[in-house]
């Protein structure tokens, strides 16, 4: 039964490696790479380096967090359909002026991608903990909170130089009118977390568990557990600023 | 203060003081009638301007500017920028004279003393408007400090100098030779004050490590550089005009004063001229987001502004004409500071704007903004702006009258 195959394997001559196309080649390395591990190890690495670049330095990392509760939100972006509702009740919760938002949903677009070309990929204020906004706020206006992380704004005394609205990369702050003064997201913690309320109005409304908020500095919490795992890609957004957010990204 | 401590010097003081007044006001009302036309337009202008000011304080800057959540600073940045480099430039290039003892620049120091006062005005009246909650910075700057804050010491020092300064104004007014030594140290205190000051705004932008065109030790010391320059463009613009005005012959030591200064301006330009080159050519080589704002700014919607008012008008032409008029021609050095002042606006506007240009999350491919980002100046923005200049010439005719020429006698 099986001599035929023999012959015909025997038969087979060498067409070298020539004819065969680039996506071929491709696949069958990573087909070996993953066998041998070494795809899986690339992927450990750059989970280590990613988590150390968001947290306050690389030897706090698995040691200690500078804050009790260190409030963070790592999204499963994958799972973001661009309903919006996060945006919603922000706007709601937070009193939210239709010129200024404090959560947004970007849309990642590419006409070359493989087989998905779109991505949605919320955002907010990744309460870094060296943030930029805060050292250049000339009158402490915006601050860290020393308790939570939280990244907060003092109204009244905000004069206006919008400077921390330049310093920051990642475009999460915008000037309120009604208060003037510059408006950013606190992770609910004016209109939330300080009444007792344990989850933002974002995470809570979403639909499709992308938001997830949570103490970093809890070993018993989603977020980090998601954060200190190896098997899933963790990032943050803009590292090289050396912002150090609190904000992460993975895929579910 | 010394009221009671010491009648006799105060009285001698007050009497002083009271004389400056009123030979001023008797000064400025024996002016001909081209004067008061002249200061009348410039009057009106500000008027005007103040009007569309106070109309865009009223119903917000939001609906007024052409700012955005994405490009917060427009023009009213880079025309703060602009005065109070010019305050530093005539506060450095004078300082030559009147702190460090350097003869040859004594004849300019008054007019650029009353110039920088003036330019530093305009540019807090500048940024009056472009502040939200200006009165906040009163209580807060002092109440409430950030030391890390470049706008912090920025605010701060440039307000020590107008203090420092305006005194350092009013005892050269004086001319009293037991006030030498007082005024030259306040000079020393106000040039300290200055530099810092300068610097340290070069810092509010270069300390933002979010913002790739800017950051970098660069722009704290392209601002000094650069405010000397302006000085120098200020210092020949404005004595030349105020000799015109009054139809006056220069003396021989103005003339040399003049011709010193345009040596240091020719320095200082080609400086600046290897900061641009050398600022592009590292650029170049640097993160995605700088390379993007760099070309737009070369090749992009600024490339006019950079090719043909920053390079043309602002080095290359003032450079070429400093060195065809043999540091002699004063007409020539004139015409070199008029299109050294277009020149010189348009860099601050693209130090402030360019740095901005380039969208947040451009490397995401988001399709919410575009890789660069846009900016137009409104109406409201360029009237301030066009308020302030004609403050400032206002200011300069004012102190040419009143203080007669601003003439200076060599201690």
């Amino acid at each position: 039964m099986f001599k035929g195959i023999k012959d015909w394997l025997l038969n087979l001559k060498n067409e070298g490696v020539e004819k065969v196309p680039d996506e071929t080649k491709r696949e069958f390395l990573k087909i070996g790479l993953i066998i041998t591990g070494v795809f899986a190890g690339g992927s450990l690495f750059s989970v280590i380096s990613r988590v150390a670049e968001g947290l306050a330095s690389s030897e706090e990392l698995h040691k200690s967090y500078p804050y009790k509760p260190h409030y963070s939100m790592v999204f499963k972006i994958d799972r973001c359909i661009d309903c919006e509702l996060c945006m919603e009740a922000c706007r709601k919760t937070n009193h939210v002026p239709d010129y200024g938002w404090r959560t947004m949903i970007l849309r990642r677009y590419d006409e070359s991608a493989l087989d998905q070309k779109t991505m949605f990929m919320p955002i907010l204020c990744n309460h870094c903990n060296n943030p930029p906004c805060v050292r250049a706020c000339p009158t402490k206006a915006t601050y860290k909170d020393k308790k939570t992380g939280i990244v907060r704004m003092a109204y009244d005394k905000c004069i206006g130089c919008k400077t921390c609205m330049v310093a920051c990369p990642y475009n999460v702050r915008y000037f309120n009118e009604e208060k003037h003064a510059v408006d950013k997201c606190d992770f609910c913690w004016e209109s939330r977390l300080s009444k007792g309320i344990t989850i933002t109005a974002c995470a809570e409304a979403c639909p499709a568990g992308v938001r997830i908020f949570g103490d970093l500095s809890d070993p018993g919490s989603e977020v980090y557990k998601l954060v200190h795992q190896l098997a899933k890609p963790v990032w943050v957004l803009k590292p090289e600023t050396g912002a150090k957010p609190n904000v992460f990204y993975t895929i579910s | 203060m010394s009221e009671k401590k010491n009648p006799v010097v105060t009285e001698v003081e007050v009497t002083t003081f009271s004389q400056i007044w009123l030979t001023s006001l008797l000064e400025f009302l024996s002016g001909t009638r081209a004067f008061y036309f002249l200061v009348g337009i410039a009057a009106l202008v500000v008027l005007i301007a103040a009007m569309f000011a106070v109309n865009a304080m009223y119903t917000g800057y939001r609906h007024a500017y052409g700012l955005t959540r994405e490009i917060p600073w427009g023009i009213l940045i880079s025309g703060y920028v602009f005065f109070v480099l010019t305050s530093s430039g005539l506060c450095i290039v004078s300082s030559i004279g009147h702190v460090f003892g350097v003869k040859s620049f004594m004849p300019i120091a008054k007019r650029s003393v009353y110039l920088s006062l003036v330019t530093v005005v305009a540019g807090f009246t500048v940024i009056f408007f472009d502040l939200e909650n200006p009165f906040r910075l009163l209580i807060w700057n002092i109440l409430s400090p950030n030391l890390t804050s470049n706008i912090w010491w920025m605010g701060t020092l440039y307000g020590a100098y107008l203090f420092f300064m305006a005194l350092e104004f009013l005892l050269l007014l004086l001319e009293k030779h037991r006030y030498a030594m007082l005024s030259g140290l306040l000079g020393l205190i106000s040039l300290i004050a200055e530099v810092a000051a300068s610097s340290n705004l070069g810092a509010v932008f270069g300390m933002l490590h979010g913002r790739e065109f800017w950051y970098g030790p660069y722009i704290p010391i392209y601002f000094i550089a650069s405010a000397a320059a302006s000085g120098c463009t200020a210092i020949i613009f404005f004595t030349y005009l105020g000799y015109k005005i009054t139809a006056e012959k220069m003396d021989r030591a103005m003339e040399l004063s003049l011709q010193a200064v345009g040596k240091i301006w020719a320095l200082f330009l080609a400086v600046l001229m290897f900061f641009t080159t050398w600022k592009i050519i590292t650029g170049f080589v640097g993160g995605e987001g700088k390379v993007l704002a760099l070309k737009e700014w070369l090749t992009g919607k600024y490339a006019l502004n950079f090719w043909l008012f920053e390079v043309g008008f602002g080095l290359l032409i003032p450079f070429f004409l400093l060195l065809i008029s043999g540091f002699k021609n004063l007409n020539q050095m004139f015409v070199a500071s008029v299109f050294a002042f277009i020149g010189i606006f348009f860099m601050r506007v693209d130090l402030v704007v360019v740095g901005q240009i380039v969208s947040h999350y451009f490397e995401f491919k988001v399709t919410d903004f575009p890789v660069i980002l846009s900016y137009k100046p409104s109406i409201y923005e360029i009237m301030i702006i066009v308020g302030a200049i004609a403050f400032c010439m206002m200011a300069f005719l004012v102190g040419e009258k009143v203080f007669k020429g601003h003439k200076t006698e060599i201690h």
